[in-house]
């Protein structure tokens, strides 16, 4: 049942939110021995707080557009009182004081916590294989990865744990996992979704959005989280954006383009599967079946994003995590001096990634490097976006692959970092620029496994993005083969 | 899985040395063991160089953008507001004492 139809039969009062928890509860503590999509199951606050619920609806008050709909939030988000541990060790014990914007916007709009999702330790990652707590498994074929960095919020979705969750995606994170799981994933525009509370990880690139297995899910699932929060100086000072509305409005007359240098395309990137590239081209297709115009178009710097993202975001990263010192929360390893405490803190409570990034952001900023490497990365951007301004002068849309495979492994990638960093090629363009994109099923590779194309569009271009995705859907072939 | 950009790749001058590795892990607060070091210096060489795309570019004179949003001196009214508990944030720090966070001797450390 979908997280809509859930809220729809709650709020008639036609089903209990109780019920509705607890059916979900019981798949969570049948399925998630094996698949490890929650660090945390808030059973408990879960069961009250769907009670709240049932109450409201018997008093005739409306809980709200979400109510009663289970919901998993990643767990790099602040939960007040509820441990909060970026899948690291140097989080240990830690309670946040208080809710990320997203956690308190989606309980007001009804829906019910059910856990914290696992992920790769601070959002570094690309298969949430870098968890402190154990890897996530992807539902649909558990010697696979979920993908990452959101991998457990994405697992949570596909093993119907609960039907929304919520992710954070800074080069693909909530993208690449909705492709590996089948699932529809959307990077919002940069600060159209409030950050506050979510624990940083490269700030000019971070951003929060939904996960579900439908568009229109995903659509509900961003308008209740959207919007300006004054708790983010980096919040864009508009509304929420109005999207469900706009699901059935089609395609027609759309320009699309298809971006050569990330779909295969010559003087692109490499290492795209071949299968992906088919579908890539074959949603394409449908798009124009469905009455859009698709070209093929070229932003020839989307070729470094890879290197550009991979010293912005550890640059941002050595920068942000330096916080984490043994002082004021979490873990401490005593010493006999501060400075040996914090060290002692930091080498004990981080894992191998996170060292791996914060000694090349720190080597990135450090004097003699900073003008060869994170300045050089900072003007791609600008390139970048001129590019993409110039592109989007021409066509309304951009697709692309989300990934260029379909899901790999476990352990298949973990012993070289570059070939798990280039997982992201496809999506990193739209964090460093700060533009939205969605990744929508769009059949299976040759493995059988879920296909996701991504759409991009400039920013605030949320609604347009909404409709082309809902045609997409409407118009990919039948479900994946294991779900 | 090999990747390249379409940009022609420049070769780094030179590739991150031991000694830099552990210059940085100083810097970092980190303390790395020598097998660490090694696989630092082998992995951290292997990313730069894939940077070198961005390294050998000429950028001219374009302008750096570090956060995607033209937003400038975003201000909020000057007025009181609730601020979080300073006991609820205490209980949260591994030491505390007379209302705060407490830590081992900083006095007669090198920098």
């Amino acid at each position: 049942m979908s997280a809509l139809d859930l809220a729809s039969a709650v709020r008639s009062g036609e089903r209990s939110a109780v019920d509705v928890i607890d059916e979900h509860l019981a798949r969570i503590d049948a399925r998630d021995g094996e698949i490890n999509a929650f660090n945390l199951v808030t059973a408990d606050a879960a069961r009250e707080a769907a009670a709240a619920i049932d109450a409201a609806v018997a008093s005739g008050k409306d809980p709200g557009p979400l109510a009663g709909v289970p919901i998993a939030i990643k767990d790099n988000m602040c939960t007040t009182g509820v441990a909060t541990t970026c899948s690291s060790k140097i989080l240990e014990g830690w309670e946040p004081p208080y809710d990320a914007t997203v956690v308190q916007r989606v309980v007001a709009a009804g829906a019910v916590m059910v856990g914290k999702t696992n992920l790769d330790e601070f959002a570094m990652g690309s298969s949430t294989e870098n968890s402190a707590f154990g890897p996530t498994k992807n539902p649909l074929d558990t010697t696979r990865v979920p993908g990452g960095s959101s991998g457990g919020s994405a697992a949570a979705v596909a093993a119907d744990f609960a039907p929304l969750s919520l992710g954070s995606d800074t080069g693909g994170s909530i993208r690449q996992p909705a492709a590996f799981c089948g699932l529809v994933g959307m990077k919002p525009t940069y600060g159209a979704v409030s950050r506050s509370g979510l624990i940083a990880f490269g700030s000019s690139l971070d951003q929060i959005g939904p996960f579900s297995k439908t568009v229109a899910e995903s659509a509900a699932l961003l308008e209740a989280i959207g919007g300006h929060d004054p708790l983010d100086s980096t919040s864009i000072d508009q509304p929420a954006f109005d999207l469900t509305s706009v699901l059935d409005r089609g395609v027609e007359g759309m320009r699309i383009g298809i971006l050569r240098e990330l779909s295969g395309g010559e003087g692109g990137v490499e290492g795209l599967s071949a299968d992906v590239i088919a579908r890539t081209n074959e949603a394409a297709a449908a798009l124009e079946k469905a009455g859009a115009t698709v070209v093929e178009v070229s932003v020839p710097s989307a070729t470094l994003g890879l290197s550009a993202y991979y010293l912005v975001a550890p640059a941002e990263a050595s920068s942000n995590l330096s916080r984490f010192d043994g002082v004021r929360y979490g873990l401490r390893v005593d010493a006999s001096t501060t400075g040996e405490m914090m060290t002692a803190t930091r080498t004990a409570g981080f894992g191998p990634e996170v060292k791996r990034r914060i000694m090349l952001g720190t080597y990135a900023l450090s004097a003699g490097y900073y003008d060869a490497f994170y300045g050089k990365a900072l003007k791609v951007r600008t390139m970048m976006l001129q590019e993409f301004a110039s592109v989007y002068a021409e066509v309304d849309l951009l697709l692309t692959p989300t990934a260029p495979t379909t899901a790999f492994p476990l352990g298949d990638r973990t012993a070289d970092p570059m070939t798990m960093y280039v997982n992201d090629v496809c999506t990193i363009p739209s964090n460093l620029v700060g533009h939205p994109a969605i990744s929508v099923p769009f059949g299976v590779g040759d493995d059988g496994l879920p296909v996701g194309v991504q759409l991009l569009g400039p920013a605030l271009s949320e609604p347009t993005i909404y409709q082309a995705a809902a045609a997409l859907e409407a118009a990919a072939p039948g479900e994946g083969s294991l779900s | 899985m090999e990747w390249s950009g379409a940009v022609s790749l420049g070769a780094m001058t030179q590739r991150i040395t031991r000694d830099e590795v552990v210059h940085v892990a100083r810097l970092a607060r980190l303390s790395l063991s020598d097998a660490e070091i090694d696989e630092f210096t082998g992995q951290l060489g292997d990313i730069l160089e894939h940077a070198a795309d961005i390294e050998a570019l000429d950028v001219g004179d374009v302008e750096p953008t570090s956060h995607p949003l033209p937003m400038v001196n975003v201000l909020r009214p000057d007025e009181l507001r609730p601020a979080l508990d300073r006991d609820l944030l205490l209980s949260q720090a591994p030491d505390a004492e007379d209302g705060q966070f407490r830590v081992p001797p900083i006095l007669g450390e090198e920098p």
